[in-house]
């Protein structure tokens, strides 16, 4: 039984304009120590998805019509609020985007993250001090003795995001949600919190879902990959098989469409037309259909579901691999690149 | 001494006002030191060094990268040469001549020449005027363009050139996507047909696949009207994909600066080295394979710069003679060692460079990279 595994979730949002889609069918499963990446644009549901799994989305509008979330067998989604409560924090931790607004302002660090631990465990307030001192430790921080008693605002940001991730780890979870964890950083801050995030995951054991746009942060940490769009996974695969045989037009043209450092300026990026769908008007057939470089009649008519195309490979596509070889080669050969 | 592309030597630097005609755009020992006040009198009790001491030269029709973590003063440096930020000291030397001189007239017609793209396509467009407005702005403020059923087919042809429908001439910004928005900024600034456009962080807003869609037309409009660009963004690999040449700054100073495949194939100062190999590539072999060096600790506050070298207290390389002497952005080794000879075009301000064939945590073991010189 695998520790977290999410069938076919769908999380709906009740407006005046229609119901928004904004999750609408995934499925993952992650085993201890294993990193999922989610990967997408903005609005394609990659958040909502992690504060569905963490029931954090507020009810009303909030649905959730249908799908299961189980964790060590338990379904999330029938669990009482009160029960959610101890499971929060201390089993399924989430680290935020932004750590400027993620903290209270108003309250020291090591009051925020005793907090925490006061909640889901019975020490005392000095023991719980303590152990706050110590994951600061664990993260990084310097000084952790003097800056347990430091308000947010005499953090930097990367400290800030440390702090978060101390909180995080605090009572010792056993999946780890990040949503963008580095997206606000500089990249030197962003290597030095990714690293920090492997060596705990080596430690603890824990399983990690990575939420981010940047494909280079999935290549770096996820064993597996799932690319959402417009709500829905459209690709899912072992990392490895996502990056060297995308077999869903949408995961190859993000990754033609972004500058590597590799290969930066040999070859011309290829960009996605157009822009995301609006989630109450989706077009019909394929939601990817008016941005797709390879599109056909079908994809008009048909909306495809994800299928495998390879062994713990899927992919929603219509086309068949062998397909989407020649006209992945055509496009190349068009734009002169090699391979 | 700086030498030019083509062989030729010439004086250049903070003390030199000669005019050189082959840069569009030079800024001799610029520096930008913002006063902190504080106290009841506001009486000022220290600087935020944001700029400190930037000689940089952008030729005509390349683009120059300007790359930096967030807080090295990449903004500012910007604001200061379209002279939107009156500088400390130092010069902007726009077409041979100093601009920092220049009546508010005078300031105009070369503002012509010189535009910017911001980085925010929601901040930087006013919502209450339509795009129309907005593109032809800059043609009234000139007062070019005829009339105005001139000026309206002008903006339309604008409109048209960023892969706009020139039909949406009277919509409102917030009609627009934020890629479209985008456009219509970059529609803005090459409305006078200028010769230099500074582009500050015009893709960092933007969704990845919307990224490329703006990439590609700046380069699509460099080809086609001769613009010149000075391109500020942290992504190094965007950086990488548009320039000719790359200028890594750290803390208001140039770290390093060299043409692209100098750059990011030998860098030579320990901050370029970390900072690219602080970048993930989406290549799950390539990252598994690659040794990534991880700086220890933050920036350090512009307010309150480390004494010698502004690097040193993240610096792998560092040693003692680093704390106390400033290095100069000096030329530096071509690959294939000393008989390779010098690139002047490339240059690191670094007293021990990482030379060909050897890690950045490994400390140099030989005396202080040429200090001979200085």
């Amino acid at each position: 039984m695998a520790m977290l595994e999410v069938n076919d979730l769908k999380t709906h949002f009740k407006t005046q304009d229609g119901t928004v889609k904004a999750v609408d069918g995934v499925s993952f499963s992650l085993e201890p120590g294993e990193t999922l990446g989610i990967v997408g644009e903005s609005g394609s549901g990659k958040s909502v998805t992690a504060l569905s799994l963490m029931q954090l989305n507020p009810k009303p509008p909030v649905e959730y019509p249908e799908g299961e979330i189980l964790f060590e067998g338990q379904d999330l989604l029938k669990a009482s609020e009160s029960r959610m409560q101890k499971i929060r924090g201390n089993d399924i931790a989430m680290i935020f985007q932004d750590p400027m607004t993620s903290l209270n302002p108003v309250f020291t660090v090591g009051d925020q993250i005793t907090e925490a631990i006061r909640i889901h465990q019975q020490v005392s307030k000095g023991e719980a001090k303590k152990r706050a001192v110590q994951v600061l430790k664990d993260v990084g921080i310097a000084n952790p003795e003097r800056r347990v008693d430091e308000y947010p605002h005499q953090y930097s940001g990367g400290m800030r995001q440390r702090a978060m991730i101390a909180m995080g780890l605090s009572c010792n979870p056993k999946v780890l949600i990040a949503d963008e964890p580095t997206t606000a950083l500089d990249v030197t801050i962003q290597a030095q919190i990714l690293e920090l995030m492997v060596d705990l995951q080596e430690k603890y054991g824990t399983a990690i879902v990575m939420i981010t746009h940047d494909l280079g942060v999935v290549a770096q940490l996820a064993d597996k990959v799932m690319v959402m769009y417009a709500g829905r996974a459209v690709e899912q695969g072992p990392t490895d098989d996502v990056f060297y045989d995308p077999m869903m037009p949408y995961t190859w043209s993000l990754l033609r469409s972004i500058p590597r450092l590799d290969t930066a300026g040999e070859v011309r990026l290829l960009p996605i037309k157009g822009t995301p769908p609006s989630l109450i008007f989706l077009p019909e057939g394929c939601n990817f259909n008016p941005r797709c470089p390879f599109v056909k009649d079908e994809c008009h008519r048909i909306d495809p579901a994800l299928e495998g195309k390879k062994p713990g490979h899927a992919a929603a596509c219509i086309l068949s691999p062998e397909e989407l070889e020649n006209k992945k080669h055509r496009v190349d050969e068009e734009l002169g690149v090699e391979g | 001494m700086t030498e030019a592309p083509n062989g030729r030597t010439e004086a250049a630097g903070a003390t030199s006002s000669a005019s050189s005609g082959e840069y569009l755009l030079e800024t001799r020992g610029l520096k930008m030191h913002f006063p902190i006040k504080a106290g009841v009198l506001k009486r000022t009790v220290g600087h935020v060094k944001a700029v400190d001491g930037v000689d940089l030269q952008v030729r005509q029709g390349e683009t120059l990268g300007l790359v930096g973590e967030s807080g090295c003063g990449k903004s500012t440096l910007a604001r200061l040469i379209l002279r939107l930020l009156e500088p400390t000291a130092g010069e902007v030397v726009f077409e041979g001549e100093n601009i920092l001189g220049y009546d508010r007239k005078r300031m105009l017609r070369v503002r012509r020449d010189m535009q910017i793209i911001f980085q925010d396509p929601y901040a930087s467009l006013n919502p209450r005027m339509t795009v129309g407005n907005i593109i032809a702005e800059p043609l009234k403020t000139h007062d070019i363009g005829g009339s105005s059923g001139e000026r309206k087919r002008r903006v339309q042809e604008l409109l048209e050139i960023v892969g706009l429908n020139p039909e949406h001439y009277n919509r409102y910004p917030h009609e627009f996507s934020g890629g479209q928005r985008q456009r219509i900024g970059v529609a803005r600034a090459v409305a006078l047909n200028p010769k230099l456009i500074i582009c500050d962080e015009p893709v960092s807003a933007l969704d990845v696949s919307i990224q490329a869609q703006v990439v590609n037309l700046l380069q699509d409009l460099q080809k086609e009207f001769g613009l010149t660009y000075v391109f500020i963004a942290h992504d190094l690999s965007v950086v990488k994909h548009i320039s000719d040449r790359v200028a890594v700054m750290y803390l208001g100073k140039i770290a390093e600066i060299s043409d692209r495949k100098g750059l990011y194939a030998e860098p030579r100062h320990p901050y370029t080295n970390a900072l690219l190999s602080a970048i993930p590539v989406p290549d799950p072999e390539k990252e598994r394979a690659r040794r990534r060096v991880v700086l220890a600790g933050d920036v350090p506050s512009p307010a309150n710069p480390p004494s010698g070298c502004n690097f040193h207290t993240r610096c792998p390389r560092v040693r003692e003679y680093c704390k106390e002497h400033v290095p100069p952005l000096i030329p530096q080794e071509k690959n294939g060692g000393a008989e390779a000879g010098e690139s002047p075009d490339h240059r690191a301000s670094c007293f021990f460079p990482v030379l060909e064939g050897q890690r950045i945590d490994e400390r140099a073991e030989s005396t202080p990279y040429r200090v001979s010189e200085r």
